[in-house]
């Protein structure tokens, strides 16, 4: 990870940027099923369980690690349906809406994007659920909520999944 | 599933708690044994229901960059072209939608200089152009299915 982010903490020396690009190779596919984790992290990367830990620690904080979780397929769980929503939102009032579209609980991601020539919505929220219908009233919550600050709509289910491998960079670069 | 499998996976999506033994502190708070656990986690992983266990990166914060982006491609061709897509290790999701753009991946690459270079590959190996929506702001990132 040539380009750490965060510039002025002194912990983006080279050997913890070393490290980090390391945790990131040797977990991306995942964390073995071991009683002690960050034993198993530690001797991997040469280093001791406290350094490990700490780092951890100190990605989680930073953002750099949302968190270390079991990742469901949703599919599996019963969430069949997923609706990727696009808003045309006005663009003095999406720094007020987009943070509220995306509290709602229904809501996993929400992003603000750029609008395109032959793509003019600016707000994403993805919806999941557990039938057709269910998304469809998550889409009309989010309508309602923005109200008349959004120009257009649409939802785009996705009806074939065509690969899911997750994001894997540390090998490519 | 049984309730402690229940239990486990909604836990489990939130994280595990960064302490020096956190198999031991997440039996605590279930109250199980840490090592039935783990063995319930690989069951789970070995049968699907989970897709992975471990760090989420958020790739952008440790220098690298994705982003979503969309092909309209014509009906019959396109599952020649979900293969080209398939077969790039940049692409790390990739969904049909039923819309006029109707192929959406995810792009991932260790800079933002991947991104450009693969969306070029692209459009040079599919002949179509490439709708790139790169984020602009994030307003919430928190997937948790409840079971």
């Amino acid at each position: 990870m040539s380009a750490c982010t965060s510039r002025s903490d002194p912990s983006d020396a080279p050997e913890s940027m070393e490290l980090t690009k390391r945790l990131v190779e040797l977990t991306e596919a995942g964390l073995p099923l071991v009683d002690d984790p960050w034993a198993w992290l530690a001797e991997r990367l040469g280093t001791s369980i406290e350094v490990t830990l700490e780092l951890l620690q100190r990605l989680q904080t930073e953002g750099a690690i949302r968190r270390i979780a079991a990742v469901p397929n949703h599919y599996r769980l019963g969430y069949r349906h997923n609706g990727m929503t696009v808003w045309d939102v006005d663009d003095a009032e999406i720094a007020r809406l987009g943070p509220l579209i995306g509290s709602q609980a229904f809501v996993s991601h929400c992003y603000r994007r750029p609008r395109q020539p032959g793509w003019h919505y600016n707000l994403f929220a993805m919806v999941h659920g557990r039938s057709a219908d269910e998304i469809e009233a998550y889409r009309a919550e989010i309508r309602q909520l923005l109200g008349s600050a959004c120009r257009a709509e649409d939802m785009l289910v996705s009806s074939r999944i065509l690969k899911k491998t997750g994001l894997r960079v540390s090998s490519r670069r | 599933m049984d309730d402690l499998d229940r239990r486990l996976i909604n836990r489990l999506q939130l994280g595990v708690p960064l302490v020096r033994h956190p198999w031991q502190a997440l039996a605590e708070e279930l109250d199980a044994d840490a090592a039935q656990l783990r063995e319930r986690v690989q069951a789970r992983l070995d049968d699907g229901t989970l897709t992975r266990f471990g760090p989420m990166f958020d790739i952008e914060r440790l220098g690298g960059a994705f982003t979503l982006a969309a092909l309209s491609v014509p009906e019959a061709r396109f599952d020649r072209v979900a293969e080209q897509l398939a077969a790039m290790p940049e692409v790390a999701h990739n969904y049909r939608r039923e819309h006029a753009w109707n192929m959406w991946f995810v792009l991932g690459c260790a800079t933002p200089e991947g991104i450009a270079q693969t969306i070029a590959r692209i459009e040079a190996e599919t002949g179509l152009p490439v709708l790139n929506l790169p984020k602009e702001e994030t307003y919430h990132v928190g997937l948790h299915f409840p079971v």
